[in-house]
């Protein structure tokens, strides 16, 4: 029993009552696995594939230790990215929202991160047979907090410098501040500061949390990228180091970053709008179908008449 | 093994500076780009080129 | 009840029945197509699933010898560089095979889930392969994650899906993200082989229905 309704030509198609032919699918198949085995086989010999080396906490502070001291002063004082990050690593701020939602700070602090005490103050406690690096931590640990941020004010106001083996800074009247300071540069430069950051976790842990964020709040990592060219506002999502193909696919999602108002009025909570902007879109192209206008556009432009060009001549 | 895949190991180095182009607020790397236009082509390649077996198409069927 | 009742009324005879009904081997495994499908156009679809076969198959290889193995040994580096170069292939197919499906409105004829799953497997594939991309161990890893934390960080799904935890990425990407694509290439594929490939355009049938002049043609048969 057939029935009759109204025919929506960019919804509906008509079962096919036509001719076939022999046509095997799994030889096509097997084809285009050797096809495209051969094609990456190629790809590869000729291109192989970047290997940019890893930085890890010494290589960073052994190649810019001023700019490695900046960074763990601004952990101690808790001005660094990490330090007012927010959800979920701690409620320094309130994170990104969507108009009034803020879905980061509903879902709360689940990755818990106290950079002044994770990335300095306990690393430094485990310094063994240390008596300067141990009365500072003490000083420390027993000021007040207006006291501390006497020391940190004082520190701010100078400039740090290397020398001779040394983090130095012009300024004085900062407490046990430079101690500390210098004797965290001093165990990254040695190489056991790091572990002391993975090693929250125990003897095993594939978690680079801790490490990541540390060496993210610093300017020689972002300088590094800056150089590959992978910095934000350079398009750096879609690149890869060297001059190799990156990641085409993520056109829209970094071209949005790029365009007010996300980076204008938005941009505080730039990350969170693209999302959402992006989510917007993924769905429109997920239900196509069912989008008027949209879905007509293939009938509208017939580029179909070129793929179904024999089939039309045959009607003929 | 190692050696061998060692000789063969790019022979056209993609590790050194990209190149980008820049046209006011856009920029892209030489790479993606030839991947893009790389596409495009495909794409028009594909629909232009007669398939085989018409013969099969014309001849045959239910 | 009789022999033939039980039988008849089994879970296994009831799914053995509902799946041959959905797809018959002549239907899962056809010997012939429509003549309309005679363009090029059609082979991006298998070309996909080629790359996406090598892109697995390599990723085994890696899996041999653990996440550090390439930064040591040429034929890991090797390996590597395959895995980089068929995923690249991958996306270039699927996105083409995406273009050729949308200028014929492949969703017509009921076929929409059939688009729908085709969308979510795009969606997949990518955040397989930024998994991947943090997964590498290397400074790439090290700059992807500690940017993309933050567009990640403002969804609230930081709280569970964290980037700069190598040992849950790269489990992601090995173990959970890979079935789900796996998965849905499959439900993707079944869809295709059950309701055929989309014919062309009916332009005979659309220029009727716009002027009127005849009454608006039978679509599909609709079962009693």
């Amino acid at each position: 029993m057939s029935k009759t309704k109204k025919f929506r030509p960019d919804v509906d198609a008509p079962d096919w009552g036509g001719r076939y032919y022999p046509y095997d699918i799994i030889k096509e198949g097997t084809i285009a696995l050797i096809v495209v085995l051969v094609l990456v086989l190629g790809l590869s010999v000729v291109f192989s594939s970047p290997d940019e080396k890893q930085m890890t906490l010494q290589t960073w502070s052994k190649a810019d230790p001023v700019d490695f001291a900046t960074t763990a002063f601004s952990e101690l004082a808790g001005t660094s990215a990490s330090a007012t990050y927010g959800p979920p690593y701690n409620t320094a701020s309130q994170g990104q929202k969507i108009g009034p939602i803020a879905l980061a700070q509903w879902l709360g602090v689940h990755i818990p991160v106290n950079p002044a005490v994770d990335f300095v103050l306990r690393p430094l406690s485990t310094l063994a047979d240390n008596p300067p690096v141990t009365l500072a931590l003490k000083q420390w640990n027993t000021a007040s907090s207006s006291t501390q941020a006497m020391w940190i004010a004082a520190y701010t106001k100078g400039t740090i410098g290397y020398v001779n083996g040394q983090v130095v800074n012009t300024q004085t009247g900062a407490g046990p501040i430079p101690v500390l300071i210098n004797a965290e540069t001093a165990m990254a430069r040695a190489g056991a500061l790091q572990a002391q950051l993975i090693q929250g976790n125990g003897f095993y842990s594939t978690d680079y949390t801790k490490p990541l964020l540390f060496l993210a709040d610093g300017g020689h990592l972002a300088s590094v990228a800056v150089g590959e060219h992978l910095g934000g506002d350079q398009w750096g999502m879609m690149n890869e180091t060297g001059s190799y193909p990156g990641q085409a696919w993520l056109w829209l999602y970094t071209t949005l970053y790029q365009i007010p108002p996300y980076s204008t009025s938005w941009s505080a909570n730039a990350d969170a709008m693209v999302w959402a902007t992006m989510m917007i879109a993924t769905l429109l192209l997920a239900l196509l179908p069912f989008i008027p206008g949209l879905r007509s556009i293939p009938r509208w432009v017939k580029v179909y008449r070129i793929i179904w060009r024999e089939h039309y001549r045959s009607l003929k | 093994m190692d050696s061998l895949l060692g000789a063969l190991a790019a022979i056209i180095n993609l590790n050194h500076q990209g190149t980008f182009i820049h046209w006011g607020w856009f920029q892209i790397s030489v790479a993606n780009l030839v991947v893009i236009i790389l596409m495009i082509v495909t794409f028009v390649i594909a629909l232009l080129v007669p398939f085989p077996g018409k013969n099969k198409r014309r001849g045959g069927g239910k | 009840m009789s022999y033939d009742e039980e039988i008849a009324q089994q879970w296994t005879t009831r799914v053995r029945r509902g799946v041959v009904d959905f797809l018959p081997p002549d239907k899962m495994l056809p010997d012939t197509q429509p003549n309309y499908v005679a363009s090029w156009i059609y082979v991006f679809g298998v070309v996909t699933i080629a790359a996406m076969i090598i892109v697995i198959g390599t990723g085994c290889i890696l899996a041999i010898e653990g996440p550090i193995w390439w930064h040591h040994s040429t034929l890991g580096h090797f390996i590597n560089s395959m895995h980089l170069w068929s995923v690249e292939i991958f996306f270039f197919a699927m996105v083409v095979h995406l273009w050729g499906k949308f200028f014929m409105a492949a969703w017509r004829g009921r076929r929409s889930l059939t688009w729908i799953t085709g969308v979510v497997t795009f969606v997949a594939s990518i955040a397989t392969a930024f998994t991947g991309y943090v997964s590498q161990t290397n400074f790439d890893s090290q700059w992807i994650s500690t940017q993309a934390k933050d567009g990640i960080n403002a969804t609230g799904a930081g709280s569970f899906f964290n980037v700069l935890n190598l040992g849950q990425m790269l489990m992601w990407h090995i173990v959970l993200l890979p079935l789900v694509a796996v998965l849905l290439v499959v439900l993707h594929v079944i869809l295709v082989r059950h309701r055929g490939v989309v014919p062309p355009f009916d332009e005979a049938a659309i220029k009727a229905a716009k002027s009127g002049t005849a009454p608006a043609p039978a679509t599909e048969e609709v079962p009693a």
